[in-house]
């Protein structure tokens, strides 16, 4: 079930540090938002922020508030264990659990949740996800083999298969293409937009081209200089941000004037 | 790879060496060669020496039956305490060393880590002390209650002793002197886990130790089995602690940990026996030493062999 995010007056902490300033957004359902920026604006922090993730780190800490279908993901009883399993990610590296085989790896967030399942039903719900993250028929005949003896790609389409697994409401992807190769992005972006139809997707992308492929919404941070918070520029559609930008600073980046 | 014999000069496409590399690699490859050496050396030494034990008339063997039967019991003895020092020591050294890695704050961390290792070196005439005069006094009335409530396992039977100078002291012992090369090593794989993985299983949905469960000990799992290794390694040598603590038989074969009736262990039975012996008990002393050098090998080995069993999914490649 895909949810829309509303984030309300968000200020991101490391430490005493505000690291990203009062952004206002909502995300909608069923489609893909990018957000793009020069590297250090927060894009990533804020994604994090998302899934409380960001909180993971010591120090780090959020004020405002982020709504997921109306109900607050940082209330004072939401365990933040819940809303991850209920907002799923990739990571700019693609980091399979080494010690596991990719079967393993597919069926740790199931395990996890602790839902009794036949192994039938398993053997199932892996080949699902592996199928809808484009990998399973390069991996069908060695599931049992170590996760870490696949190609950069295919970790990282293993590591969606595994975010998928779980039938999460919401999918961020922190820069999930950065580390791979034109073909391996390629079978990515393709996978996005099958993957939007059953999720609310967000990624973080420094690449510009990628967020006009992929993305229905575009959200433009940025930085005013070392030390300041960053701050969301710019969020309207992708068509509009690269064609005709309300923002000056939006239009400088995409045209390539900075950054 | 690259070859490092040194080139004849018959041929003008030697490749081209510097005196610095060729240095390094012999000044390494003579260390290595040096290592092989001492083992086959001290291999040596122990065969040539436990040579006239295994010839002689059996009854010239002290005991009186033949130097198989003095060692087998010392073997037992050597065994048992130090697997029950592992079994006391490895849990808790991977929970002090979890502790440290994933749930202290960090100045806590820090002297705490600090006073594990604190515990290394401490010298083990000094742990036998302690043994010996605090710890020992203190457990007899619970090795009362055991062989009174649980005397029907075979391991608390009893009857128990009443000066606590028994074969679970020993292990207590030793389990105090292993846990800080065990806690040191695992803490050191621990802080190893990349984050990436960390966060995977965070990012999951799992809770703190379910991220340990998926992430860090399966990471970490080689190097909790190394250092028990090195940990069981000290436990089989250690001699003055166990020689001062425990109150051994000769002779004896026995599971039952509290009586005062105890097999004795190699290295502390050569310590205590050794000033005393000559001739044949020399030989004797000499080749339950060659039995607990082969022991120690084959405990290595053992490890080495499980380490390499699941290499592919050990996270290092």
């Amino acid at each position: 079930m895909a949810k829309r995010i509303d984030v309300s007056d968000l200020n991101i902490y490391y430490g005493d540090f505000l690291a990203v300033a009062d952004v206002n957004v909502s995300i909608e359902p069923r489609s893909v938002t990018a957000l793009i920026g020069p590297s250090g604006c927060g894009k990533s922090t804020f994604l994090r922020s998302l899934n409380r993730m960001h909180e993971v780190l010591p120090g780090a800490h959020v004020e405002g508030k982020v709504a997921m279908d109306g109900q607050d993901l940082y209330g004072p009883d939401v365990d933040p264990v819940d809303v991850r399993r209920q907002i799923g990610m990739v990571f700019q590296r693609p980091n399979p659990f080494p010690t596991m085989s990719i079967y393993d790896n597919v069926a740790a967030g199931i395990r996890l949740n602790a839902r009794k399942m036949k192994r039938t039903e398993l053997d199932d719900l892996v080949e699902r996800s592996l199928l809808g993250a484009n990998l399973w028929k390069e991996v069908k005949d060695r599931l049992n083999r170590p996760a870490s003896g696949l190609s950069g790609g295919q970790q990282q389409r293993l590591c969606i298969a595994r975010a998928i697994a779980v039938e999460p409401d919401v999918l961020l992807m922190d820069e999930p293409a950065s580390a791979l190769d034109p073909i391996s992005t390629l079978a990515i972006e393709d996978l996005m937009t099958e993957l939007k139809e059953r999720f609310t997707i967000v990624i973080v992308t420094h690449n510009m081209q990628q967020a006009a492929r992929v993305s229905e919404q575009t959200g433009f941070f940025n930085i005013a200089g070392p030390g300041q918070p960053g701050r969301l520029i710019e969020f309207n559609p992708t068509e509009k941000i690269f064609s005709n930008p309300d923002e000056k600073a939006t239009e400088d980046y995409i045209s390539g004037r900075f950054g | 790879m690259t070859s490092t014999t040194p080139s004849t000069g018959s041929t003008s496409r030697a490749p081209v060496r510097r005196l610095g590399d060729r240095l390094f690699a012999g000044t390494s490859r003579g260390a290595g060669i040096l290592i092989v050496l001492i083992l086959a050396g001290v291999a040596g030494f122990l065969i040539v020496q436990a040579a006239p034990a295994f010839t002689a008339p059996r009854a010239d063997v002290p005991g009186g039956h033949g130097v198989v039967a003095y060692i087998a019991p010392l073997l037992f003895g050597t065994a048992l305490a130090a697997v029950l020092a592992l079994l006391i020591a490895t849990p808790l050294a991977v929970g002090v060393a979890l502790f440290i890695t994933q749930f202290a704050p960090r100045r806590l961390a820090q002297g705490l880590g600090y006073l594990v290792d604190l515990l290394a070196a401490i010298p083990s005439i000094v742990y036998g002390f302690w043994g010996i005069a605090w710890l020992a006094p203190r457990l007899t009335p619970f090795y009362a209650w055991l062989a009174d409530h649980l005397g029907f396992i075979p391991l608390f039977a009893g009857p128990a002793s009443v000066t606590g100078k028994t074969m679970f002291t020993v292990g207590l012992v030793l389990g105090v002197m292993i846990l800080p090369i065990v806690s040191a090593i695992s803490r050191e794989v621990f802080l190893q886990v990349p984050s990436l993985h960390r966060e995977a299983a965070l990012a999951l949905g799992a809770t703190r130790w379910e991220m340990i469960r998926m992430a860090v000990l399966p990471y970490g799992r080689s190097g909790i089995i190394g250092g028990a290794m090195l940990g069981l390694g000290r436990a089989l040598g250690e001699t003055l602690a166990v020689a001062i603590v425990l109150s051994a038989s000769g002779g004896i074969v026995t599971f039952n940990l509290i009586s005062p009736d105890n097999p004795s262990t190699i290295a502390s039975n050569i310590a205590l026996q050794f000033p005393e012996s000559t001739g044949i008990g020399v030989n004797t002393l000499v080749a339950s030493g060659l039995a607990l050098f082969v022991l120690t090998l084959a405990v290595n080995v053992l490890a080495r062999a499980i380490v390499n069993r699941r290499s592919q999914f050990s996270g290092a490649n």
